[in-house]
């Protein structure tokens, strides 16, 4: 069983990997690339998603408006490779604001209700908002999920460590949109075949950077070497606590969480819940070996109740 | 935006959990995989799985109805599995990608290289039975359809485990046992029907085995998984799921008390096990899309994993 400890063994399907490139089989192979998403810097312009759209010649996905926020674009998908999530969380009373957290700024933004008075507004707190902005994109996961179930092999990791859809190849099977921990790989409709990120391959392999970035006017969106923006990231977590910003926190950075690192992380202000990322994303193929464990031993049990069944008597 | 959870005017199973979302909606995509394709697929699999078991026992016992008719069973449920497979995809003209690359990280594709193998060995069982043409080389086509059986009325039970799915993932060491003992009792129930009862006996005791198995492993999922359990007892899936076990248990009263004196009793009871497995395959599915809708069933358990990592780091440093 030497192949299966091999396939199923941590480091393969899950944990610490710190080659994934190599492991996918690339001897020589530049460094992995990925993205670094700062979103204390994100002022919501969505320029990303433009970018994205243009670059890449994505459809749209409906003129609909969510009526929830200032989001309209809702959810990544297979037409929504970028999504800036718009977050407004009222702080009810002015005790309930923490001391130390990001200032709270009238930007003069349109509400719903009556007007507040200016004079008055910023101090009582009455309305008073946070505002929470952040550019979601494809994770490009050190374990994928998506590649991993992926049957036809149209998903595939390139030699830049991302994790790429073949459309030539996808047959439509939708398993990678069942496997996907964040929510990204979906079917395009009227199309029938999965779409996602690819984290702009085709201007990678130029030496240029992915369009999002490129367009982010606020360097919010930040693209490098992995292991570059693991350390950028760290000390832009560490400057932010100097300056008593004690609710930043890095989301998908760490190496050993359970996709085994993501290729695309970020520097989020609140609960990874609060932007509709998973708090503690697995992949699924961590189970894996149980699964199929699993299934043996009920596939065993199918076969020794058929031959149970022909015991006894001949003629009952 | 805490998001309230239920609201589907049932009694809740499990006390009310606050928790934060972004605006209530979902985190994990919904499975994009159709009803009723897949479900079906879902069932014809074990079907025609565990008719292939039953097929190659009749056979050495000379039981010529039933291997007939299970052979029949195996190769129709194998045939009309593959029709809804390829159907539910989204590029129907490339099924045969399916079989471009070998990879046990994907039960689909370990699937894939089951089920091509046992579709033609049950038609050539099954047309050889019939016609009398190539014995020899039907009998071996049977066994190598037998062979194969039990993984096809099972893998896809791993097919819905290796998900993100939480009702399904939580799941995973359960639902081989409820597909496999679903798959053995429609075999089972399909020769019931259509066996006459001197020749059913075998088929009767793979019903009522296989329905024990599936009840039991069903039972052991609404037990041990909390919030993961949910979504099976809640709703239109938890319907269908009680309609199952009530119509299941029914079935197997019926096949001990006259399943070997009454002809008219025994196909009853047959066509109740068919049905009950149809649609616990379609609970088990509609659970599973029921758990992806509502970020609840993602970001609790989660939360709560974490809770107990932060915990146990922080006895570890004190």
């Amino acid at each position: 069983m030497s192949l299966f400890s091999d396939i199923f063994s941590e480091g393969r399907l899950w944990g610490r990997l710190d080659d994934v490139t190599g492991d996918a089989g690339y001897d020589e192979h530049p460094p992995r690339m990925g993205f670094f998403t700062d979103t204390s810097v994100c002022i919501g312009c969505k320029a990303c998603e433009v970018a994205c759209k243009e670059w890449n010649e994505v459809p749209d996905d409906g003129y609909l408006l969510t009526g929830m926020s200032y989001d309209n674009t809702g959810a990544l998908g297979a037409s929504t490779w970028r999504h800036v999530a718009f977050v407004e969380k009222p702080f009810e009373t002015v005790a309930d604001r923490p001391p130390q957290g990001p200032p709270v700024t009238d930007l003069g933004m349109p509400g719903v209700g009556p007007p507040a008075r200016e004079d008055t507004a910023a101090e009582s707190g009455d309305g008073a908002m946070r505002w929470l902005m952040s550019s979601d994109v494809c994770k490009h996961c050190t374990h994928a999920g998506c590649l991993d179930v992926c049957p036809t092999g149209a998903l595939f990791r390139t030699e830049f460590g991302t994790v790429v859809v073949q459309p030539d190849v996808c047959n439509g099977c939708g398993y990678c949109v069942a496997a996907c921990p964040y929510g990204v790989i979906d079917l395009r409709e009227g199309d029938g075949r999965a779409f996602k990120c690819t984290l702009c391959y085709d201007r990678l392999k130029e030496g240029q950077t992915p369009a999002c970035a490129q367009a982010c006017p606020t360097e919010s969106i930040q693209f490098g070497e992995v292991s570059e923006l693991r350390l950028r990231a760290a000390n832009r977590l560490q400057e932010l606590e100097d300056q008593g910003v004690d609710v930043a926190r890095l989301y998908g950075a760490d190496p050993d969480d359970g996709v085994g690192g993501d290729g695309a992380f970020f520097l989020l202000l609140d609960e990874p819940e609060v932007y509709g990322l998973p708090p503690d994303p697995v992949v699924p193929t961590r189970s894996l070996a149980s699964v199929w464990k699993h299934v043996g031993y009920a596939a065993a049990t199918v076969a020794g109740i058929g031959v149970a069944s022909f015991l006894g008597r001949r003629r009952p | 935006m805490s998001g309230a959870a239920s609201g589907r005017g049932e009694a809740a199973m499990v006390p009310q959990v606050d928790f934060e979302s972004y605006y209530g909606r979902q985190i994990i995509k919904t499975p994009t995989w159709k009803t009723p394709d897949v479900p079906l697929y879902l069932f014809l699999g074990g079907l025609a799985g565990a008719s292939a078991v039953l097929a190659e026992g009749a056979s050495l016992r000379d039981l010529p109805r039933l291997e007939t008719v299970a052979r029949g069973a195996a190769a129709s449920g194998a045939g009309l599995g593959t029709v809804f497979l390829v159907h539910d995809l989204g590029r129907p003209e490339r099924f045969l990608n399916m079989l471009r690359v070998f990879k046990p990280t994907s039960p689909l594709s370990v699937g894939s290289f089951i089920l091509a193998p046992f579709s033609p060995l049950a038609i050539i069982a099954f047309g050889s039975k019939l016609t009398g043409w190539f014995p020899r080389l039907g009998r071996l086509a049977g066994v190598g359809a037998a062979a194969f059986g039990p993984a096809l009325a099972t893998y896809t039970a791993a097919l819905l485990g290796n998900t993100v799915v939480p009702a399904w993932h939580e799941a995973h060491r359960e639902l081989p046992f409820v597909f496999g003992g679903s798959g053995a009792q429609a075999a089972g129930g399909v020769a019931m029907l259509l066996v006459p009862i001197d020749q059913a006996g075998p088929a009767r005791r793979l019903a009522l085995m296989g329905a024990a198995v599936e009840i039991v492993a069903a039972e052991s999922i609404l037990r041990q998984r909390g919030l993961a359990a949910e979504p099976y007892e809640t709703g239109r899936p938890g319907r269908l799921m009680r309609v199952a076990r009530s119509a299941t248990t029914l079935a197997s009263v019926a096949t001990v008390l006259g399943g070997r004196r009454s002809r008219v009793l025994s196909a009853l009871a047959g066509a109740t096990y068919v049905a009950a497995s149809v649609t616990t395959r379609f609970g088990i599915f509609e659970a599973g899309l029921a758990s992806a809708r509502d970020p609840k069933y993602t970001v609790v358990p989660q939360r709560e994993r974490l809770r107990q990592r932060q915990d146990a780091s922080a006895k570890m440093t004190t």
